[in-house]
């Protein structure tokens, strides 16, 4: 059964009632935040984990644990939350809907958060492109600054929390935490190498935790309807709702807030308007955001949008964004211009990356051609492998991924259109000469 | 930086100054450098609002690295490495065509091609002759429930396509207020037509909370 109205947590996605303070607290932000406070960071704590939330920004690490790495008493250092609203995973249009929309779910998540951590204060790290979002969410933040709902003695729990805006300047690297850390250091966002991990030393040099819009916006609600109601989404290990963003070739693209494991098919169909020229038009999803391996028509039939069943089909949930693609799609064509994406994004620290993303992507546009040799594409599937995992973050294997879905799934595409390439043209070529 | 055009200094305005102490303050003491990518931005706007194009003369980031006590290599550094700090001047709209792959399923090329043909089909990056445009190619711009998008100031034009975006040019040629979001009147990025979800919201006071254990002791 799909996800009722009753049980959806962003009420205000579209933006059809007011997202000032007024209307959130029509829909319910801010009501018991004190209350939560008063059961005490190690109850917030436990009631995350028990909820069974998993990191919304893509990774999908257990939010509560990630926060109970932090030090439970200072060493002198503050603590901080950094809260990553840096959304620029290509297909993911989620958190933008609830800055502009429903901002007060965010800040009270990061009071509530912040709390749980022990932090003085939340940095929420914005993407510079995000202008409306910038103004809506600061002006949020002011009116809870007046309402004395953050500040000095928060909410009247006797806490002290700050909230701070920071806008970013275009770099989709930033949207990796250290990364992000460094940027809002006044830095060039070039990752930090781990360890040591951001909860020992983050930003400033101490400790903190770096968590996704969604993770933090859904925090109050579970808090207040119960760990047991969000866990009663979804399989197990995949618990809650979740905002899916529906984008390509579909007839009505658009974000919509369902229940974790939800056929796949279901969520296009009844939230989409169905696949542009129906079900069996469709020829691949991109099922988390443009860094999970693709998957064709017939294993779309009936997957499950969750963690573990992407896993199962060596792609992933990433941050929930699907790409559809129907069979008009040139797919080649389609994965080179991710494969530019990673290119131009690349950081530049780490050789692997910097060299590979560029001659992957170059490989790419020969691939969509036609212009290369069969086993060229044996050379490519090679050297992806060798660039995965042997950077200091995580872009390089989010490059690599696509085009490794692309070899895995249509592989005969590929050689089909190095044949026509080679009927049109006689001259053999050098061979990965790039 | 074309050397002819870099102006020889630079100064904030009063205005400008006063929101660059605002970004300052929200970092601890002795982390203003924090506050670099604000204060660029801050140049930037600055430079639309007294040349008519939005561009980071490097006098610009001389002057924030003394405001914030930087080395100049450091600013430089930030100034050169994001996408959104342009370094050679622009048109007076810089229109920002998403190409990546969740805008070009969606047509974003045909979005492309009317921009550049009207800023006169100068090689992107360039100004048109009239100083009224200039194009540029950028990535994911998180909106992709709403692709194609046109990035024009401080707006998102969505659900854009050829004919769209010609007017939106038209429009800003004859210096008149155009409005931002979808092209086709979506209510931000619900399915088109109207929402799927959300039209039975009951009254927020029957929502069953759980009840809350007695506070914890100190």
């Amino acid at each position: 059964m799909a996800l009722q109205d009753k049980d959806r947590i962003f009420t205000n996605l579209y933006g059809l009632q007011d997202w000032q303070l007024a209307g959130a607290r029509a829909r319910g932000d801010w009501s018991t935040t004190p209350q939560i406070i008063a059961q005490g960071r190690d109850w917030i704590i436990d009631q995350v984990k028990a909820s069974g939330l998993r990191g919304r920004g893509g990774a999908g690490f257990p939010t509560g644990l990630k926060w109970s790495f932090m030090p439970k008493k200072s060493d002198g250092r503050p603590s901080y939350l950094v809260v990553n609203a840096d959304e620029s995973e290509p297909g993911t249009c989620k958190d933008r809907e609830i800055m502009r929309h429903d901002p007060h779910k965010l800040v009270e998540g990061c009071l509530i958060a912040g709390f749980a951590m022990g932090a003085v204060a939340a940095y929420i790290y914005i993407r510079g492109e995000f202008i409306e979002p910038y103004h809506r969410l600061q002006h949020a933040i002011d009116e809870a600054y007046e309402a004395g709902l953050i500040g000095k003695n928060a909410s009247g729990t006797g806490y002290d929390f700050d909230v701070f805006l920071s806008r970013g300047a275009g770099a989709y690297i930033c949207g990796e935490e250290t990364a992000l850390i460094e940027s809002l250091e006044g830095k060039k966002g070039m990752p930090r190498l781990k360890p040591p991990f951001p909860a020992a030393v983050g930003l400033y040099g101490c400790p903190t935790t770096v968590n996704n819009v969604e993770s933090i916006a859904v925090v109050p609600e579970i808090l207040r309807r119960g760990a047991a109601w969000f866990a009663g989404f979804g399989r197990e290990k995949n618990s809650g709702t979740k905002i899916f963003s529906i984008s390509g070739h579909v007839n009505k693209p658009c974000n919509v807030e369902e229940a974790m494991s939800i056929p796949l098919r279901e969520l296009i169909e009844r939230h989409a308007g169905g696949v542009r020229g129906g079900w069996d038009n469709l020829l691949c999803v991109i099922p988390g955001g443009s860094s999970t391996p693709l998957l064709p028509k017939h294993i779309c039939d009936d997957v499950l949008m969750d963690f573990d069943a992407l896993r199962e089909h060596k792609s992933g949930l990433g941050t929930a964004a699907v790409i559809v693609m129907d069979k008009s799609t040139d797919v080649i064509k389609a994965i080179a211009r991710l494969a530019k994406f990673y290119k131009l994004e690349s950081c530049g620290q780490c050789t692997p990356c910097r060299e590979g993303m560029g001659w992957q992507w170059r490989m790419m546009e020969r691939m969509a051609e036609g212009r290369a040799e069969i086993e060229e594409i044996d050379v490519l599937e090679n050297v992806t492998r060798r660039i995965e995992g042997h950077t200091i973050c995580a872009l390089a294997d989010g490059g690599v991924w696509p085009v490794q879905g692309l070899i895995r799934h249509f592989r005969p595409l590929m050689e089909e259109r190095i044949r026509q390439y080679k009927q049109r043209h006689a001259a053999p070529l050098p061979m990965a000469a790039e | 930086m074309s050397a002819s055009q870099q102006p020889e200094g630079f100064a904030f305005t009063e205005a400008n100054l006063k929101l660059a102490k605002k970004n300052i303050a929200k970092y601890p003491e002795g982390k203003q450098a924090s506050a670099v990518k604000a204060l660029l931005d801050l140049a930037q706007r600055q430079m639309h609002a007294q040349t008519g194009s939005m561009w980071l003369p490097r006098a610009a980031m001389d002057e924030v690295a003394r405001i914030l006590g930087m080395a100049p290599i450091r600013v430089y550094e930030v100034g050169t490495f994001y996408g959104m700090f342009k370094l050679k001047p622009t048109g007076k709209h810089h229109l920002q065509v998403c190409t990546t792959t969740p805008c070009w399923l969606r047509g974003s090329d045909a979005v492309l091609a009317a921009c550049r043909h009207a800023a006169g089909n100068v090689p992107d990056g360039e100004v048109s002759e009239d100083g009224m445009f200039s194009v540029e190619e950028v990535e994911c711009l998180g909106a992709c429930a709403n692709a194609p998008v046109l990035w024009v100031g401080d707006n998102f034009h969505e659900d854009m396509d050829g004919p769209a975006t010609e007017e939106l040019l038209e429009a800003l040629k004859r210096g008149e207020e155009v409005k931002p979001g979808s092209a086709i009147g979506r209510q931000g990025s619900a399915p088109e037509g109207g929402p799927t979800s959300l039209t039975e919201l009951p009254p927020r006071e029957t929502i069953p909370l759980a009840p809350l254990p007695a506070p914890a002791q100190e």
